[in-house]
């Protein structure tokens, strides 16, 4: 153990403890900016420095540990000075225009100069030119780029990709793409991960609000939303909403007000994909001599982008299903047009989602197969929800909860816990226990696929078949995860993967709150959700039933095939 | 009379000239990788700061031709720019009054051509292609070795673990410690407060004070077959990985003991065999076959090696002497350095008691048989070299400590002809004296000066004028061979010869014992990823956290040398290593640069190779 003083108070850590961490220990806030604990511990925005007794400079207590006796001052003149000035640096080469911002209200470095008391800066503002493709899902602004290097960690260490990376050197060094000549040509996933740990609005998705709102407004269109598991999660987190306030019911009610004709629940096509996806892993393990070996989920299309770009000799293995986006996509200008009446060339088809790369997948060519346009018009995040929802003065705390519209609006908790890691897996199993054996298992028979981090390899029995299924999020547990499989070394049958840490409920698109990694904590509320449904099991979900019976026929059935699969070796990324 | 007064420096000039030296210090030691076009317009603006401001192509050229660079790394520069560039570099050159602005010029217009293609990057994709150096010492060391690492290891006493650490990238820490051109510290950051670390004083304290290290455990066997010929540093060094990966090593050695340069070049005096044992002892140890006394070629056919191994890496180094090409060469009393320190390698001696012998070079190699020939007894040692002493390629100590042993250095002085008695024996060297004149290649070249030939006395003549390569049996056997050199790529791949490797001095000619290190490392990488693998040796030691220090500005600890008087008699190690209290001094002058700077960001430690 060490003693050191930090501020005249004593504190006791172990050996090889940060500064910054020591001082945490007893209640001693420094603030940081670029420091993202145990990924970008690199001490680059000198915004946490403090002084040590008997020493000259000032040393930033994110990467400086503490040594016994060590007298550490962390709001001395000598810091406060030096902090604001920095900060001032900083400021000085930021696009300052806040209130256009879509970080607006969320920016670190907006609480930090205003927590700092900074208001002038002392030099000449030098503000870099923006030089980006603004139609791509995935946005960066040179103009906002405070050079924190978060999101070259991240995209790193966490994805296992290195999209990003300090270019240049001198003052001209910069933030940009690390290889790829351009972003489209990268390999980007589009998980978004570079946004959410973003301080900044440097990095941002595309905002498509302004096209929903001109389709909600436009008399002569209809507009259906579905809305994803996750953002039921997370969809009042920047709205000022008491927990209490903030449930699934009051979600819809908020999306009704907004003025979309029909609110439907995407759990409802992750109940389709449970049961298309499903059946085509049963039929692949009864035959796998004739398949790619092992199955891959393909509902993440940040994963799907990642194994087209990283390992393209595993797409055979993917699953044929559409993604839960994509099938309802595909039924809502089809069946649901159909069962309501209403023109499919007629209806905006929008859909709510924790994520950017839904954005992209939306106006993949080779997905399009309802016949009426795209199949998805516009994805919209969950922050760009929670955005429109401000934005048309909704006193949301107000709104009487309302369920989903019917039909179509019913979903399983099943299909609920798709928006989370291990939820697809959880779901399939439930369902494929059923398929092979025509009852029913403990809804929470599968539960130990729930896991927070990492990769996981589990084996379990499935109506007596033993299935050895590996569950990861977090694209360089991927890579991992998949180099062992490649290798040999790990062998497995159905593997679940979803781009982001923690599953679609630490997604790209979710509302961000500066240092805080909420993905578990949204996890949680969806698993309650799972856990108090009366519907636990996809295939028991009365609309689903329905759907086959009057429209699709039968799981990997014709109409299915046509609708809701796609030949992934047929389209690129 | 006017009035004159003493000239006293001003405080502003003093500041300047302070400036300037911590300039040139900095500058000494850039690693090189920064944006060359960045660079390059800082320079300018520099050069132009120092302009009197009479003439238009220094006063007004400069700085436009900074504006245009930095026109390029706004992003905002054309192809025409580039020309307008060279157009003015070339005006500024010819048509600059003195040297302020001509030589600014010219240094921009010579390296045009070597920036050409960081220009195009910034014109066409707006970027740069420059790579920074994180942790400068680790960058500047051919092997990568983990200098920051090892060093936190030293400090906290864990002498063991510093060596694993360093034989982690490289199986010779204690010939290293003793005889390494220490790249690394041309580079060490700390240069920026003081001066370097002396790193290779610490990795000798790691070694003297670790005891025995038994080499790390080998991966299990792959049962591919690999054979290595030459066992000098760069065989040794891909034995060493290749066997710890997994595969079975046969290395064959024309001589009869192993080391090659190390054992057959370098005297006892700078490298005891104890020392160079003890590494090759550790290598041998993990599972290595060695054949000595085998010359592949003469004694085995090539194609006998190709059929039976998996992979062949050819490390044979540069063991034959270059000629100088004057009467009477072959003459009784006339020798080669190689040839003479390799009879002493291999246990023989030489009696120059009494004998006047006179060296013929300036490289290390000529220092080396000077200092030997002290040590065999000689009445007088003289080094007769055709450039000046500054223009000696043998490193300044090396010179300082011939010259501190009573060996005479003359310069400036080219061997004519050899003159010999009726038996045919030598009797001395005559020399015709040099000036030095143009600079060639860098170099100021010597030419004869107009002075008469010159007589040095000498009973032995000794030629340490360059190495040669003896690679006639593998030419022969169709390895492609230009100027004596054993051609491959960087990846020391023999093109058209799949499976077949060379490096080292061999492939590049006579080089550094780290160069060799270097060559042995990557062929071991790449021989294993030619036989179908892709193994990751994880040798490492976790390393401690960079501790918080308070150091200012501090001396760098030297090593020091035993007596000349004493020292030139006998062949006994000339270094004395640092003292423990030096050691940990040096250790704390370290700034941590695989914790602190960019190394925290990235590449601050390569875990597994």
């Amino acid at each position: 153990m060490v003693n050191l003083t930090i501020d005249h108070l004593p504190v006791c850590v172990d050996e090889g403890t940060t500064i910054l961490k020591a001082a945490a220990s007893v209640g001693i806030t420094i603030p940081t900016l670029c420091y993202l604990e145990g990924v970008n511990e690199v001490g680059a925005c000198r915004v946490c420095l403090v002084e040590i007794d008997g020493y000259d400079g000032l040393r930033a207590s994110c990467n400086t540990v503490v040594s016994e006796g060590m007298r550490v001052h962390t709001n001395s003149r000598a810091v406060r000075l030096a902090r604001k000035d920095v900060v001032s640096m900083i400021l000085s080469q930021h696009d300052c225009h806040c209130p256009t911002c879509p970080r607006n209200g969320s920016c670190a470095l907006q609480a930090l100069a205003a927590e700092l008391d900074i208001l002038d800066i002392p030099y000449e503002k030098k503000i870099p030119k923006n030089n980006w493709n603004r139609n791509f899902p995935l946005i960066r602004e040179e103009s906002k780029c405070i050079g924190c290097l978060r999101c070259v960690s991240v995209c790193e260490k966490i994805q296992g990709l290195g999209v990003w990376d300090l270019l240049g050197t001198g003052c001209r060094a910069h933030v940009g793409l690390s290889s790829a000549p351009s972003i489209e040509q990268s390999n980007c996933a589009l998980c978004g991960q570079c946004i959410t740990h973003c301080p900044v609005g440097a990095l941002h998705e595309r905002d498509d609000s302004d096209k929903v709102f001109d389709a909600i407004e436009d008399p002569e269109i209809i507009t259906v939303v579905q809305i994803a598991p996750a953002v039921r999660s997370a969809w009042a987190e920047q709205l000022n909403l008491p927990k209490d306030l903030a449930t699934e019911r009051r979600m819809v009610a908020a999306v009704k007000a907004l003025g979309f004709d029909y609110v439907l629940d995407t759990d409802y096509s992750a109940d389709l994909t449970i049961m298309e996806e499903g059946s085509e892993f049963l039929e692949r393990f009864t035959h796998k001599d004739q398949y790619h070996w092992p199955m891959f989920t393909s509902c993440c299309p940040g994963w799907v982008r990642f194994v087209k770009s990283e390992f393209p000799e595993y797409v055979d293995n993917l699953s044929t299903a559409k993604s839960p986006q994509q099938m309802f996509g595909s039924i809502i200008k089809t069946y649901f047009a159909q069962k309501t009446g209403v023109d499919p060339k007629k209806i905006c088809s929008v859909s709510i989602m924790p994520c950017v790369a839904k954005k992209y997948e939306a106006g993949v060519e080779a997905l399009q197969d309802a016949g009426a346009g795209r199949d998805v018009d516009v994805v919209l995040t969950t922050r760009e929800l929670s955005r429109m929802i401000r934005a048309a003065h909704l006193n949301v705390a107000r709104l009487p909860e309302q369920p989903f519209d019917s039909p179509l609006g019913t979903g399983s908790g099943a299909g609920v816990i798709f928006g989370t890691t291990g939820g697809v897996m959880e779901a399939a199993l439930r369902s494929a226990y059923y398929l092979l054996c025509g009852k029913n298992p403990d809804p929470d028979a599968f539960r130990q696929v729930r896991v927070d981090e990492g990769w996981s390899l589990f084996t379990m029995d499935v109506a007596g078949a033993e299935v050895r299924v590996a569950v990861s999020s977090g694209l360089a547990n991927a890579r991992h995860l998949l180099e062992e499989i490649r290798s040999g070394r790990l062998q497995c049958d159905f593997v679940e993967i979803i781009a982001c840490p923690g599953g679609c409920a630490g997604g790209g698109g979710q509302p961000i709150t500066f240092n805080e990694e909420l993905a578990v904590k949204r996890g949680k509320v969806l698993y309650a959700l799972d856990a108090g449904a009366q519907l636990r099991f996809s295939h028991e979900n009365p609309d689903i039933i329905q759907t086959y019976e009057e429209f699709l026929g039968k799981p990997l059935g014709e109409l299915s095939h046509h609708l809701l699969h796609t030949r992934q070796r047929e389209w690129q990324r | 009379m006017r009035k004159l007064e003493i000239k006293v420096a001003t405080r502003a000039t003093q500041g300047i000239w302070d400036i300037c030296a911590v300039m040139s210090r900095r500058l000494a030691s850039d690693t090189g990788n920064v944006c060359p076009v960045e660079f390059m317009a800082a320079a300018l603006r520099l050069f132009q700061s120092r302009s009197c401001g009479k003439c238009v192509p220094c006063r007004v050229g400069l700085g436009q031709l900074a504006d245009l660079l930095d026109k390029m790394l706004e992003g905002n520069g054309t192809m025409e720019d580039l020309e307008q560039i060279e157009k003015t570099c070339h005006t500024v050159a010819a048509g600059s009054d003195c040297a302020i602005g001509s030589e600014a010029a010219k240094a921009l217009q010579v390296m045009l051509p070597a920036f050409r293609e960081d220009f195009i990057s910034h014109l066409e994709r707006g970027r740069c292609v420059a790579v920074f150096q994180s942790v400068p010492c680790v960058g500047g060391c051919p092997a990568h070795v983990d200098i920051p690492g090892y060093i936190a290891l030293v400090k906290a006493g864990r002498y063991a673990d510093a060596v694993r650490q360093i034989r982690k990238e490289n199986p010779f820490p204690a010939v290293c410690g003793l005889i390494c051109e220490h790249p690394c510290e041309y580079h060490c950051r700390r240069k920026l407060v003081d001066d370097a670390i002396n790193i290779r004083g610490l990795k000798r304290f790691a070694v003297d004070s670790a005891g025995d290290v038994p080499a790390p455990e080998r991966l299990p066997s792959t049962g591919k077959k690999v054979a290595v010929i030459g066992a000098g540093p760069c065989g040794l060094t891909a034995a060493y990985f290749l066997s710890l990966m997994g595969h079975d090593v046969t290395v064959y050695e024309k001589r009869k003991r192993t080391g090659g340069m190390l054992r057959y070049g370098i005297p006892c005096y700078r490298l005891p065999d104890s020392y160079l044992d003890r590494d090759i002892d550790v290598i041998l140890s993990t599972g290595i076959t060695l054949k000595t006394d085998v010359s592949v070629g003469e004694d085995i056919p090539i194609q006998t090696i190709k059929d039976t191994y998996d992979s062949i890496f050819i490390a044979i180094g540069a063991h034959s002497n270059k000629k100088l090409g004057v009467e009477n060469e072959d003459k009784r009393g006339v020798m080669s350095a190689v040839d003479m320190l390799r009879y002493i390698g291999d246990g023989g001696t030489f009696d120059f008691k009494g004998k006047n012998v006179v060296i013929v070079g300036g490289g290390n190699v000529a220092m080396d048989v000077t200092r030997t020939s002290k040590r065999l007894g000689a009445a007088s040692v003289k080094c007769v070299y055709r450039r000046r002493v500054e223009d000696m390629t043998a490193l300044p100590e090396e010179v300082e400590g011939a010259v501190a042993e009573n060996c005479e250095i003359i310069p400036l002085k080219a061997p004519s002809r050899i003159e010999i008695d009726q038996d045919e024996n030598v009797t001395a060297l005559w020399v015709q004296p040099q000036i030095v004149g143009e600079v060639v290649n860098g170099r100021p070249a010597p030419r004869a000066a107009n002075q008469p030939e010159e007589r040095i006395p000498a009973d032995v003549i000794i030629l340490a004028i360059g190495q040669d390569i003896e690679s006639e049996y593998f030419q022969a056997a169709g390895i492609p061979v230009k100027r004596s050199m054993l051609q491959a790529d960087n990846g020391c791949q023999v093109p058209g010869e799949p499976g077949i490797f060379v490096g080292g001095d061999c492939q590049y000619g006579p080089a550094t014992v780290i160069r060799a290190i270097e060559a042995g490392k990557v062929a071991a990488a790449n021989i294993d990823r030619y036989m179908g693998f892709d193994t990751q040796l994880d040798l490492g030691v976790d390393i401690p956290p960079a501790s918080f220090q308070i150091s200012g500005p501090c001396g760098r600890a030297n090593m020091v040398e035993e007596s000349p008087l004493e020292r030139q008699n006998t062949f006994d190690l000339v270094e004395r290593g640092l003292t423990p209290e030096e050691a940990a001094q040096e250790c704390t002058r370290c700034l941590r640069c695989d914790h602190y700077g960019r190394g925290s960001f990235k590449n601050g430690r390569v875990v597994k190779w």
